[in-house]
């Protein structure tokens, strides 16, 4: 049967808490301060970030899964919370050794470390809140 | 690459639904409660979608110092603690929150320029919502 099944679209949401800083080697220490401001203190400040991961697929005729739950808890837990869940993002993290670690880098870092990890089902969107009001969102588009 | 960021506000307004262009009982089967002439009051939620390219240098689309400067100054202060009825943004409209939604969308589509406006989303209550994307169709 190749008939189409219905495309379905599946939210897993995962937590992480991490510090960073804002801070670019190539700006004044003036322009750092005016562009970043609190967030360019060099000793860091954290966030409880909240990650939501939204996969796409047909339905599997024989499971009911558009992807197996199961795999996707560990696949974020292996790819993402084992490498953010209480580092410090600057210093820890090679994606951000030159890549400031602001929300929108962030979704698309999770994005990077996700995107090939699925067999069944699509990433289709990263969303990221690092505070309840403010959140980014990213799908993989240049 | 380019990523979509929301931020999230709040503000307080009273407004009373009624129509000119309707009779009392008209109205009254229209907006039930919401009719009632003294009006009544919401603490709104208010969601600003922008997008763009992150940029290299900053890791940002755009500063949130100047949305939230712009969002303070042009929305926040026009609208927290008002009776929306009053305001000369409703004048010959009624202020329900798709009105408002829209309102909200021209202040910042006319008025911020460090970003592309994506859409407004405002919670009138937990219960329900509203979205306007400038006619387009909200990206989800």
């Amino acid at each position: 049967m190749t008939l189409n099944e219905p495309m379905v679209y599946l939210t897993r949401k995962a937590e992480f808490s991490a510090s960073h800083y804002y801070h670019n080697p190539d700006f004044t220490p003036e322009e750092n301060r005016r562009i970043f401001g609190k967030c360019n203190n060099p000793n860091g400040h954290g966030h409880n970030y909240v990650l939501e991961v939204t996969v796409k697929g047909e339905v599997d005729p024989r499971s009911g899964f558009v992807v197996d739950l199961k795999q996707l808890k560990e696949i974020l837990r292996r790819e993402v919370l084992e490498a953010y869940d209480h580092r410090f993002l600057n210093k820890e993290l090679p994606e951000f050794l030159h890549r400031i670690p602001t929300t929108e880098n962030l979704a698309i870092a999770v994005w990077e470390r996700l995107v090939e990890t699925f067999e069944m089902a699509r990433l289709h969107r990263v969303r990221i809140y690092e505070t309840p009001d403010l959140f980014v969102d990213f799908y993989g588009e240049p | 690459m380019k990523a979509y960021l929301t931020r999230r506000y709040r503000f307080s307004a009273s407004h009373r639904l009624h129509s000119e262009d309707m009779s009392e009982e008209q109205n009254e089967a229209t907006y039930g409660k919401c009719n009632n002439p003294y009006g009544h009051g919401h603490n709104y939620a208010l969601e600003v979608t922008i997008s763009g390219q992150v940029d290299e240098k900053t890791g940002m689309i755009c500063n949130l110092i100047d949305l939230d400067g712009f969002v303070q100054r042009e929305i926040i202060e026009r609208f927290d603690v008002q009776n929306l009825n009053m305001l000369s943004d409703f004048t010959g409209a009624v202020p329900t929150t798709e009105k408002l939604c829209t309102v909200i969308h021209d202040i910042l589509h006319r008025g911020f320029k460090f970003a592309h406006l994506e859409k407004v989303r405002i919670e009138e209550t937990m219960m329900n919502s509203f979205e306007y994307a400038g006619g387009e169709e909200p990206r989800k």
